[in-house]
């Protein structure tokens, strides 16, 4: 009860902040509002699908993965900020739970995150993409997942390195063969078998496909529970180490 | 209200030496006073602080903060302390009032009595009219009372406060002087860290000094500037009367230097007319005069060969 409560009142002081400055989520959604009109229209001759909807379909649920892990990685960003201000040490002092102080923040990059994600679908609408509600609340749930992982990795990443400069790029080296190995520009169909091999091991590239198969309207297909499945149990590890980064007594 | 044995904490760093920061520490913190960490930047005080505070584990040692044990109930300790960190703590888009509210609810506060302990306490701090203004725009004083207001919301029996005056103008710190004693005469105790002599000498009712992760002396501040043997007089003459000057006071314990005499007494303005009647006798005119009472200063150079003063810069 107590840790409900915890987690309440850190999630509702974070929305608050975030809500001050809602410049960011819009932000957040620039880079692939530019994917959407800038090389989405490439995708069908490449593709070579005969619709836009049809390209729309493999490249919006793609590129809404990436949206959900590059969001959840720079989270970390902001936890830094507030360590300098000595924000987290104040909440230190105090009896809230340490798993609410974490579970806090990564709620609102979730609730961020699928504000992104509507927006984005909205616009892909206008392209013609069509996706049945059911489905893309499950895709949304895949998101939410996703996003939970990588900002509570992110943000135990951020109170062990304790500076941007160390951050930036050990993030941009996690997340760029992340991104590649998943299939999120392009299906990995087209990859020859090497990479295929590779790509099984990254658990991106089930959720990408995972989320494919809900866009595509094929509720049934193995890859939608599979990629729920893995991206749940890693977001409760995640959540589980970064809780007790939170909880060790650092300098 | 705070009682340690042998409190100690090193700090291993990859490259280097292992580093003693506190090297077994005992006190005694009794209710109701304002107790002062003197020392120079490196002492080991916020080392100290942090470990009282729950922040960081001790390697060794035991105790009790506030009736609680520090390490078998932590959450216990903080329940009943308050921390105010030194670097301050408030997020720059929040508003004083947002931040208190979110204190006091963090402790278990229901919304509605938080909002009326937030406005207490800002009234309390002569923080009413800038209560709805985001924390960024506040002058270095505003923010530490609202740092201050943040660590007392809950009514905490005992303050941590860590360098509470540092980077203050002299009104500023006069003003938190104020607000720290109205503390102690509610019922508060108080615990700072300080670097200032002159602020743990006006502000606490007892200190400990502290050097090189050790305590090298505690007292009330008068004890132990009172444990300084004796006070010292300046007797400042022209260089050719000196010598003559030295005779007359050959009774006293004398140094002699260029253009004066530093006599060492046990009570100087006993000494004063006496010093006065034998240099009035032998006809030795005097350039000046004066008493030097010890400082926390000297009773810090007593004690580690070092000033204080210098060791702050």
């Amino acid at each position: 009860m107590k840790f409900v409560r915890d987690t309440w009142l850190i999630f509702e002081n974070q929305m608050r902040l975030l809500l001050r400055n809602p410049v960011w989520v819009l932000v957040g959604v620039f880079q692939p509002v530019m994917y959407l009109l800038l090389f989405a229209p490439l995708l069908r001759p490449a593709l070579q699908v005969s619709t836009d909807a049809e390209a729309y379909e493999i490249f919006v649920p793609g590129m809404l993965v990436m949206l959900a892990i590059f969001g959840g990685l720079f989270q970390g960003f902001g936890l830094i900020a507030e360590l300098r201000a000595g924000v987290i040490e104040r909440s230190r002092v105090t009896p809230v739970s340490r798993l609410a102080l974490l579970l806090g923040r990564t709620l609102r990059d979730v609730v961020s995150l699928v504000a992104q994600a509507v927006i984005i679908t909205l616009l892909a609408l206008i392209f013609d993409l069509r996706v049945f509600l059911g489905n893309l609340l499950l895709a949304y749930l895949m998101l939410a997942l996703i996003a939970l992982m990588t900002s509570a990795l992110s943000y135990g990443v951020a109170l062990r390195v304790r500076s941007e400069d160390a951050l930036a790029p050990l993030m941009n080296t996690v997340a760029q063969p992340v991104l590649l190995l998943s299939g999120i520009l392009l299906p990995l169909t087209y990859a020859p078998g090497w990479l295929q091999n590779v790509a099984e091991w990254n658990p991106f590239s089930w959720a990408v496909d995972g989320t494919r198969a809900l866009f595509r309207g094929d509720l049934g297909a193995p890859e939608v529970w599979q990629g729920l499945a893995i991206t749940a149990v890693l977001a409760v590890l995640a959540v589980v180490w970064a809780a007790r980064e939170f909880a060790r007594s650092v300098r | 209200m705070i009682e340690t044995r042998g409190l100690r904490k090193s700090f291993t760093s990859r490259r280097g030496p292992t580093v003693e920061a506190v090297r077994g520490i005992d006190l005694d913190v009794a209710e109701g006073e304002i107790f002062g960490f003197l020392g120079p930047n490196g002492a080991g005080k916020t080392t100290t602080l942090r470990m009282l505070a729950t922040l960081i584990e001790p390697d060794g040692g035991e105790a009790t903060i506030a009736g609680a044990d520090l390490r078998r109930a932590p959450g216990e300790v903080r329940r009943r302390i308050g921390y105010v960190a030194q670097g301050g703590a408030t997020w720059d888009d929040s508003t004083a009032v947002e931040e208190l509210v979110l204190q006091a609810r963090l402790y278990g506060v229901s919304r509605a009595d938080a909002h009326a302990r937030a406005t207490r306490v800002l009234d309390a701090f002569q923080l009413s009219e800038y209560a709805d203004r985001k924390c960024r725009t506040y002058s270095g004083g505003q923010r530490r009372r609202v740092d201050i207001a943040l660590g007392i919301i809950h009514e905490p029996r005992l303050l941590f406060l860590d360098e509470p005056t540092t980077g203050l103008d002299p009104q500023s710190r006069a003003h938190m002087w104020g607000e720290i004693r109205r503390l102690r005469d509610e019922g508060m105790t108080v615990f700072i860290t300080t670097h200032y002599l002159e602020e743990a000498d006006a502000l606490c009712d007892r200190i400990s000094i502290m050097d090189h992760g050790d305590i090298v002396a505690s007292g009330t501040p008068a004890a132990l500037k009172r444990s300084i043997a004796g006070e010292v007089v300046r007797v400042s003459l022209l260089p050719e009367f000196v010598s003559a000057a030295a005779t007359v006071l050959a009774s006293y314990k004398t140094d002699s230097f260029e253009d004066s005499l530093r006599l060492h007494v046990d009570d100087g303005a006993a000494a004063i007319p006496d010093i006065l009647r034998l240099l009035d006798a032998a006809s030795v005119p005097l350039a000046g005069i004066e008493l030097h009472r010890p400082s926390l200063d000297d009773v810090f150079l007593t004690k580690t060969g070092r000033s204080l003063r210098e060791s702050a810069e």
